[in-house]
């Protein structure tokens, strides 16, 4: 209990020095929301009397402050950009990504799992070698490059795909579902390739252990062996991977948003940098960053629970 | 069933050549040496452009075509590949030094230092590799130094970690204790008797590394904020060939291809010392 | 706490067990199961993907049974709803469907009445006098009143005391209501030009969030917006001139320049403006591809501030070692046209097509002026050139390539446009760029006003008496023929004095799906949507 306030503490501070981080960079790069809003009829009177309204005059800890407060109430803020709540603004986009995120999760676990229980069974098999050569190719695409030639296979030559043609949750959840399949397999496939290798690897390893043939010895069957006692251990680097490749997948969804014309989470995070929006950069990035923190702390607390040896190491 | 525990059970007599390695082996090697090579000698100017010959198929005048300036694409995948080779060396190499140096002071002295550090590192770890480099990239503008010094400042974090867990495991093992006792600086202790030790994870992660780089430098180009043009690098190419998938696809699939050899490449040879080591 | 790691064991094992029965299929270990499984994948994945297909084919039938919505593709979101804040040449084309100023531009270039049914000028030029049109209502169905007119005004005339939005209109002395439909603008000086201003939009004084809802008079209205997603307008039934003939139109924000062939081939958008060469060259023919000119200034801008550039000779050692025909060729398939000067081809009245060949392309003679300047062996500088424009980045490659032959290395440095805006146009922190100035407003003074020496938004910081003097004395006559010489002037001066690079006004295509039909080009960044139509 104590190690778990103690993680939670070191979280919040986590999020506190990854928020400043952000205000600091902003305060830094050329370019401020007056600028992007005025474009080339700006004038120096102009930008001024714009900063003066946005409260962009103020000195740095001091808008920190003023955000950080209203954060903590809740308020994230409006977008300079779109003159709207952020909070509304991100709500209605949240889905989208988070939808892509489950999808392509879900891809990872339902190939890697059944294939490196597989491929590790049949170590040096013949399937065995082609997938784990397979394997080492998808991981060495770069995502986006298998998402344009996904996008070309599906939509231009089987036409089996609509380029583009997304579909909002809100007005068909089908067709949005559908939609989201070829980008989620572009998202999914490197980390599967991944975790299958990592599985594949880790129950090998396992098996080679004392504690295998004991528990082979003493009779048990090839299937409770492998289920009860190898993959239990087995799981532990992967759970550790797949945590980590959850918070990657949100950030592999930058790129593939942008191949796919998805008009989700990442899109507006792009954006948004670019026209020094920084509330909405703020929110969306403390939302990231929340979601990597407490799924680094499940990982840790599944780990406990698989092993309970891990606190006693500590 | 059988078959199966034989199979877990069997001890690898591995007289077998190590197929990976001699892989890796060949397609690095390639590909370096198509890099040395181009630092003498490339069939065409890779900034030469030609209005007479643009976006050009396979032949045996362009073995891998022209693209929309008319520029030989082959001499320019070997100055990309040069500029990305020179992207994951620096990404790399710049994780791995101020990585260590984090890593091994925070592991060794630990307290009020590894706090404040591990929690900055924490807080850069909290966002993924990509989002900081695009933060550091508004930060610093593009070019190519620019995306080695973000990409290299998101490497930072796994470096540091890797190394301080390393360091931590080191730190009381008996000979260090001795090597105190007998008063030998703790510099020399951390860089001469526990950095040399981590050798044996730090080598694959670095390979790991360079391959993450490569497709970092991709994204990144991807999103418009890569190496400059003319002297583009793989990524930046590829981004740019894309739009033109339709009227000539040798363009796109030979950058794409060469980017996949050089990430195999890598990947092969870390998992042919994986195999060395274990066989 | 050993209850509770028990407890999470045994969810623990209920997991193994799930996946277990997952992979059961798998332990029959042979070989074929394992592809039987992967063929089973992919045969849900087609059918899915099939059932796609058959949907869009059912929305493909219904959109020839009522072509009464299209879907209209643009390369960034708009940067604000209201139309008075908006800056983007890319927003501003869009609001011209919903919002209308007194009078706005038609598709020659001349101004008509809109909101307003007739107007008249004093002849001393400093008193404008408008009629409301009869009947003309906003968005919501409430008229527009001499209010409303009043209120737009002065809302860009910063008469509040804030600074003005449009510049322009800092010569407005007041703007008084004569009756319910007659308003007068007095200026403080006589402006013959002040008209092309008044295109401004007239917005409900009662309505105060024009960014949330907004409401015009134009022919189409606001109904919905999702950021970086899209704009969906509809036709506005009591709109006071020629109605739209399409009743529901989507802008969709096509936020990968890559994508635009895939889509508008797959059938997402069926239009996009502002492609180029390349894109076009790969359409099928189910798409009209219109051709037209963008109407804008492109240039090498060179900060006249800056050593080298400070110095004629090498600017214009720059004019001799660039050839625009080049740049077009690599750039856009030979398309475009040709400029000499600050002047675009559209711009007929101020146009001077023999300022193109005051340099044309002369290697030696550059040569020869960069060893007079003091650098026998060239210089080397930076093209700063905003990321998003590939046109431009293109041009300064081909640019860069050119000016090897005399020696000179020019590096370029993509740069995100906020960070363009910053650096080079407001802070002038930079030495050269590639980019295409429009002209906010038909008018000589909207082209040569930026290269005053004491004007703001001066970013090449081009000081030149000669040239100031001829645009002083364009600003002050108020007689036109008067006026077209002296701006005429100032074009020539820009001209030979090489006060930048200038290059072309870039061609413009239009791709629009032949189910449709009606696209017209305007002198001005507008995109027309209410003139499209079903073809037959």
């Amino acid at each position: 209990m104590k190690y778990i306030i103690k993680k939670i503490l070191m979280m919040i501070l986590t999020l506190v020095v990854v928020s400043f981080c952000v205000f600091l960079a902003f305060s830094l790069i050329p370019g401020d929301p007056a600028t992007r809003k005025l474009g080339t009829e700006a004038t120096p009177e102009l930008i001024m009397q714009y900063r003066e309204k946005m409260g962009l005059n103020d000195p740095l800890l001091v808008r920190y402050f003023r955000w950080l407060i209203s954060f903590i109430k809740g308020d994230m803020g409006t977008s300079y950009s779109y003159s709207v709540p952020v909070s509304s603004m991100l709500m209605n986009k949240l889905p989208i990504t988070l939808t892509l995120g489950i999808m392509s999760f879900v891809m990872m676990i339902v190939i890697s799992i059944p294939l490196g229980i597989y491929t590790a069974k049949h170590e040096n098999g013949y399937i065995d070698k082609v997938i784990v050569v397979i394997n080492q190719i998808i991981m060495a695409v770069p995502p986006f490059f298998s998402g344009i030639l996904l996008t070309f296979l599906f939509g231009m030559i089987f036409k089996l795909f609509t380029p583009g043609g997304f579909v909002s949750y809100t007005q068909d959840m089908g067709a949005f579902l559908k939609y989201l399949i070829l980008p989620a397999i572009s998202i999914a496939l490197p980390k599967a390739a991944m975790s299958t290798k990592l599985l594949r690897g880790s129950v090998i390893a396992e098996a080679e252990k004392d504690y295998t043939r004991t528990a082979y010895s003493r009779g048990n069957s090839t299937t409770e062996v492998l289920y009860r006692h190898v993959l239990k251990n087995a799981m532990i680097p992967v759970i550790t991977f797949m945590g980590m490749a959850l918070a990657d997948m949100i950030a592999g969804s930058i790129v593939i948003e942008q191949v796919f014309s998805i008009p989700g989470i990442s899109r507006i995070l792009l954006t948004s940098i670019s026209n020094r929006d920084y509330p909405v950069v703020e929110a969306i990035i403390m939302g990231i960053a929340i979601l990597v923190i407490v799924t680094n702390l499940l990982v840790d607390i599944i780990y406990r629970i698989i092993d309970p040896r891990i606190e006693t190491m500590e | 069933m059988k078959k199966f525990f034989d199979n877990i059970f069997r001890y690898k007599s591995n007289k077998k050549i190590n197929g990976y390695m001699v892989a890796g082996s060949i397609i690095t090697g390639l590909i370096i040496l198509m890099v040395i090579v181009g630092l003498f000698y490339m069939p065409y100017d890779p900034t030469k452009m030609d209005s007479s010959c643009k976006l050009q198929g396979i032949s045996l005048k362009h073995i891998m075509g022209t693209d929309n300036m008319g520029r030989d694409v082959f001499s320019r995948v070997m100055y990309g590949s040069r500029v990305t080779l020179l992207i994951a060396i620096g990404t790399v190499t710049m994780g791995v030094v101020i990585g260590s140096i984090i890593g091994a002071f925070t592991g060794y002295y630990g307290g009020m230092l590894d706090e404040v550090l591990m929690r900055i590192i924490d807080a850069l770890f909290a966002f993924p590799s990509i989002l900081l480099a695009l933060v550091f990239v508004s930060l610093f503008g593009t070019g190519t130094y620019q995306v080695i010094i973000s990409l290299g400042i998101a490497f930072v974090p796994s470096f540091a970690r890797i190394v301080r867990s390393e360091v931590l495991r080191c730190r009381n093992m008996d000979y260090i204790e001795s090597a105190r006792l007998q008063g030998v600086p703790d510099l020399r202790i951390i860089f001469v008797h526990i950095i040399p030790n981590t050798k044996d994870t730090m080598i694959p992660s670095i390979l790991i590394g360079f391959n993450n780089a490569v497709l970092a430098e991709a994204g990144l180009s991807y999103l418009g904020i890569g190496s400059q043009p003319p002297y583009a690098s793989l990524g930046k190419m590829l981004s740019d060939a894309q739009s033109y998938m339709f009227t000539t696809p040798s363009y796109v699939l030979s950058i794409g291809m060469t980017i996949v050899l050089m990430i195999l490449g890598f990947a092969f040879l870390g998992e042919g010392l994986g195999k060395d080591k274990r066989g | 706490m050993m209850k509770k790691i028990y407890g999470g064991r045994k969810s623990l094992s209920l997991i193994l067990v799930l996946l277990s029965t997952l992979t059961i299929t798998l332990s029959g270990c042979s070989s074929k199961k394992a592809e039987d499984s992967v063929t089973q994948d992919s045969n849900v994945e087609s059918t899915s993907a099939e059932s796609t297909d058959a949907s869009q084919d059912e929305a493909g039938i219904e959109e020839t049974d009522d072509l009464s919505k299209i879907t209209v593709g643009i390369p960034q979101d708009l940067d604000s709803m209201d139309p008075h804040t908006a800056n983007g040449a890319g927003t501003k084309e869009i609001l011209f469907n919903i919002y209308e100023g007194l009078v706005k531009p038609d598709e020659n270039g001349n101004l008509v009445p809109a909101v307003a049914s007739e107007y008249t000028i004093s002849e001393d030029g400093t008193v404008y006098s408008f009629t409301l049109r009869d009947g003309i209502k906003f968005h919501d169905g409430n008229p527009v009143t001499v209010e409303d007119i009043k209120y737009s005004i002065e809302r860009n005339a910063g008469t509040d005391g804030s600074e003005p939005l449009v510049s322009a209109f800092s010569n407005i002395s007041s703007v008084n209501i004569i009756d319910d439909s007659h308003i007068d603008i007095v200026l403080d000086q006589a402006n013959t030009e002040f008209l092309a201003y008044l295109d401004i939009a007239i917005i409900p004084a009662s309505n105060s969030d024009t960014e949330g809802n907004p409401i015009g008079t134009g022919p189409y209205k606001f109904v919905s917006r999702s950021p970086q997603e899209n704009l969906i307008l509809t036709r506005f039934d009591d709109y006071w001139g020629d109605a739209a003939y399409i009743k529901d139109v989507t802008i969709k924000i096509e936020a990968n320049a890559d994508a635009v062939v895939m889509d508008l081939e797959g059938g997402s958008i069926d239009m996009y403006a502002r492609l180029t060469s390349t894109q076009v060259s790969q359409l099928s023919d189910t798409f009209e591809v219109y051709e037209g000119t963008m109407n804008l200034v492109q240039a090498l801008f060179l900060n006249n501030a800056v050593k080298p550039f400070d110095d004629v000779r090498v600017r214009q050692a720059l004019c001799y070692a660039i050839d625009p025909q080049t740049i077009m060729d690599f750039v856009s398939d030979g398309k475009g046209t040709e400029i000499g000067s600050n002047v675009f081809p559209a711009f007929t009245k101020y146009f001077m097509p023999e300022l193109t060949d005051t340099y044309n392309q002369d290697i030696d003679k550059a040569k020869e002026l960069l060893s007079e300047a003091g650098y026998p062996d060239g210089f080397e500088f930076t093209i700063t050139v905003a990321s998003n424009y590939t046109q431009h980045v293109d041009t300064a490659q081909v640019i860069s390539e050119q000016l090897k032959e005399i020696g000179v290395t020019a590096n370029i440095q993509e740069v995100e446009w906020n960070s363009w805006l910053s650096d080079v146009y407001t802070d002038r922190n930079y030495e050269s760029t590639v980019v295409g100035v429009d002209a906010s407003t038909l008018t000589g003074y909207a082209l040569f006003s930026r290269f005053a020496s004491d004007a703001h938004n001066n970013f090449t910081n081009y000081n030149n008496s000669d040239y100031d003097a001829a645009f002083a004395n364009a600003v002050a006559t108020a007689d036109d023929d008067e006026k077209t010489k002296y701006y005429k002037e100032c074009e020539t001066i820009l001209a030979e004095d090489a006060a930048n690079v200038y290059i072309q006004d870039l061609p413009e295509f239009v791709a629009l799906n032949k189910k449709y039909t009606g696209y017209v080009f305007y002198p001005l960044y507008v995109q027309d949507l209410s003139k499209i139509r079903p073809a037959e």
